[in-house]
């Protein structure tokens, strides 16, 4: 701990000049894969986000790496899209391990203020629209500017997932049922564009303006756009508000209108449907993978243990959105 | 054996310890693993109470739905259910199956998160 707030104290005099001291070190609540450390010191302030320890985890999930994080961000602060402003990437000489330095955007990441208090009222009527135009916005980004990124559409996704899946050897039917129906319903494939990968409350900071920063990159992949469009829709990022489809503040109608506008496709509820029924599967078996972290020993932590017990929320979320296409 | 306090009455006196005792004096990171491990705790009390007779009655519907003989334990009956969905011999519109499965799932998230509001839809 003195080695880690030791170098931080020399990274921030790197970033800032040696006029700036940190003073203070906090690390932020949630983000269980990455550290988040808020470090100020008089007028100065930034975040550092870097690997648990600073080593980079081995995990079964796309995670693109710290580096390729920082890289995407700036792409996308270059095309004006609400990010953090990357002000330095981590070297070995900075002895913290693998992560970068960002601006610090002031406003709020946990969704219950966001979806309850009245400080963000106005921003929860501008939110449907705003997300539909970044997500337009991000979809845009020509491909040949990217750095290497992973390839995943749908029907990767489904194989990828129903490996994983089966390599648990536990049997979940719902899951079994929920697999049945993606393959039989899949809708054509579109190119591929760059997808975030986790857009939703919680990776999205959000003052009283509305949406101010994308954060959380490290999912982003080659993939089809609906796949964006229809994660932030999964019940389980409504954060209890299940009536408000699209992220617990708004409709789908009104994010979908906002993305045509801002120059993506015309997409219809029922594609979004199909992804949306992918993406509670595959959240419930990432609950599954989080859990096995645990199981394994890997993560000991009471959260990851906790995370087990959150695969049958998806099951029951499967299940009404089964009886829902079979109506 | 000895049941003076009971399993459910441990569980009990450490969650009463993190919500009163220990989480008031955490802050940050810890005091976020304070809630998760009571909500564990929670999880742990409802699933003491409920766990014999929820898997008699999933035992008892899987036998009905898949018209097996007696004897056969929850987790063979579930990879038996398992291998008939993937081979298409039971789909979401045969008779019973998405009845069995709705309730086994109902069952199991009134153990694991009952105000989780997916539960309100499906009862509703």
């Amino acid at each position: 701990m003195q080695d880690f707030e030791a170098a931080a104290h020399r990274l921030f005099s790197k970033v800032f000049g040696a006029e700036a001291d940190l003073s203070d070190i906090n690390r932020l609540s949630g983000g269980a894969s990455q550290e988040t450390w808020a470090l100020s010191g008089g007028h100065f302030e930034a975040i550092l986000r870097r690997a648990p320890g600073g080593v980079r985890p081995t995990r079964p999930s796309a995670a693109i790496g710290l580096a390729t994080e920082a890289a995407l961000i700036r792409i996308a602060g270059k095309e004006s899209l609400p990010v953090a402003k990357i002000l330095h990437v981590l070297t070995p000489k900075d002895e913290l391990g693998e992560g970068f330095v960002m601006s610090r955007v002031h406003g709020e990441t946990i969704a219950r203020p966001i979806l309850r208090d009245e400080t963000f009222a106005a921003a929860r009527l501008k939110l449907p629209g705003e997300c539909g135009a970044a997500l337009a916005g991000i979809h845009k980004i020509a491909t040949n500017t990217l750095p290497d990124l992973p390839s995943s559409n749908g029907s990767d996704q489904i194989a990828q997932y129903e490996d994983i899946y089966r390599g648990f050897d536990i049997p979940h039917p719902v899951f079994e049922l929920a697999l049945t129906w993606l393959k039989a319903n899949q809708p054509a494939p579109i190119d591929p564009v760059l997808v975030h990968g986790d857009f939703r409350l919680g990776n999205l900071i959000v003052d009283e303006q509305g949406l101010a920063a994308i954060l959380d990159w490290e999912l982003a992949h080659l993939g089809d756009p609906r796949e964006d469009l229809a994660w932030i829709c999964v019940n389980s990022w409504r954060f209890g508000v299940t009536e408000n489809r699209v992220g617990g503040f708004g409709q789908l109608e009104p994010m979908l209108q906002a993305y045509a506008d801002a120059g993506g496709a015309v997409f219809s509820t029922q594609e979004i449907d199909w992804w949306e029924m992918l993406g509670t599967l595959k959240w419930g078996v990432m609950c599954m993978i989080m859990y096995e972290a645990f199981r394994s020993g890997a993560d000991p932590s009471v959260e990851r243990a906790a995370i087990g017990r959150r695969v049958s929320e998806t099951e029951i979320d499967l299940i009404n959105l089964l009886e829902a296409a079979n109506a | 054996m000895h049941d003076q306090p009971s399993l459910a009455e441990l569980l009990q006196a450490v969650k009463h310890f993190i919500d009163e005792t220990a989480s008031p004096n955490l802050s940050g990171h810890p005091a976020f693993h304070a809630r998760v491990a009571s909500n564990v705790l929670a999880t742990a009390l409802r699933d003491l109470e409920v766990r014999t007779a929820n898997e008699s009655a999933e035992a008892a519907s899987l036998k009905t739905l898949l018209a097996v003989s007696d004897g056969r334990s929850l987790d063979d009956m579930n990879r038996e259910l398992c291998k008939r969905i993937q081979s298409g011999d039971l789909t979401a519109t045969s008779h019973g199956l998405i009845a069995h499965l709705k309730a086994t799932t109902i069952a199991q998230v009134k153990t694991d998160q009952p105000r989780y509001s997916g539960l309100k839809t499906a009862e509703s």
